[in-house]
């Protein structure tokens, strides 16, 4: 049997990669790439606890698979925005988009 | 337990292969190659569900986000690849490791919040692998229908303002 805080270790692992991926990198797709593997790094954990605090319940799995709606829901808008700003700016670096910035 | 089960090992592989392809994915200078090794984390998280016995969510992982959000940052890395090639770095020019202090404080907390926690919540798990895919239809069409319904709304919304966003602008275009 598995211990449950080696899944807890491996999505915070995860989380925190993401976490790395969203801050250093420079392509607007990048970093939609480092909220993918944290928003799967909260599945992880959400499946993870339901299964193990109450294995009749399905709470947890339930909730995952919205989250991946929003996911979905996500990406598709952010990568609208990204072919959109590439439209307008010619590149996607978050570096040289200032337009926003006072 | 000394000895190492199956189980366990199967663990230990599966997170290997997904903490190795995300680590990848966040510093490789080939952003095509970063999105091979995502979905290569993907799957690996669709194996971590498989042995939590989560068959639906393992299949629905594999669908959605191999499926269809890889193919979709796909299609927008091939839209936009002209500029952000591998002769350009992917990373912050200076300061690329900055974050790096940040997102290990946050594992530093995070785990210790769950090795000092985490340890109380132990069911043994062993007898319950049951099919799952009917109890979650079952609950998303009655405990859970408005937010299943909600989810819908959500998806068309989604869907609907990102053909806005990423259409051409004919309309006020001179040429």
């Amino acid at each position: 049997m598995i211990p449950l805080e080696w899944y807890l270790g491996l999505s915070a692992a995860l989380f925190c990669i993401g976490i790395f991926a969203v801050l250093s990198r420079r392509n607007a797709i990048g970093i939609l790439m480092g909220i993918e593997l944290m928003l799967n790094a909260a599945n992880i954990n959400l499946v993870a606890l339901a299964r193990y605090m109450h294995p009749h319940i399905l709470t947890g799995q339930v909730f995952a698979i919205f989250i991946m709606t929003v996911a979905a829901a996500e990406a598709a808008v952010g990568l609208a925005i990204v072919i959109s700003v590439y439209r307008n700016a010619e590149h996607i670096n978050i570096d040289k988009i200032t337009t926003m910035k006072w | 337990m000394p000895t190492i089960t199956l189980q366990q090992f199967m663990f230990g592989a599966i997170a290997l292969v997904i903490l190795g392809s995300a680590i990848l994915v966040a510093t490789l200078r080939n952003i095509f190659h970063c999105l091979l090794f995502l979905a290569l984390s993907f799957l690996g998280v669709a194996g971590v569900y498989l042995l939590l016995s989560a068959d639906f969510l393992a299949a629905v992982q594999v669908l959605v986000y191999i499926g269809a959000i890889t193919v979709l940052m796909m299609f927008a890395l091939m839209m936009t690849h002209r500029v952000m090639t591998t002769d350009i770095s992917q990373s912050l020019t200076q300061w690329w490791l900055a974050p790096l202090p940040i997102a290990l404080g946050i594992f530093a907390v995070l785990f210790r919040v769950y090795v000092r926690h985490g340890g109380q919540a132990l069911v043994d798990t062993k007898h319950h692998a049951v099919p799952t895919t009917g109890i979650i239809g079952q609950a998303l069409l009655t405990r859970y229908m408005l937010p299943f319904e909600l989810a819908s709304i959500l998806l068309l919304v989604a869907m609907v303002g990102a053909i806005i966003l990423a259409k051409e602008d004919k309309s006020d275009d001179p040429a």
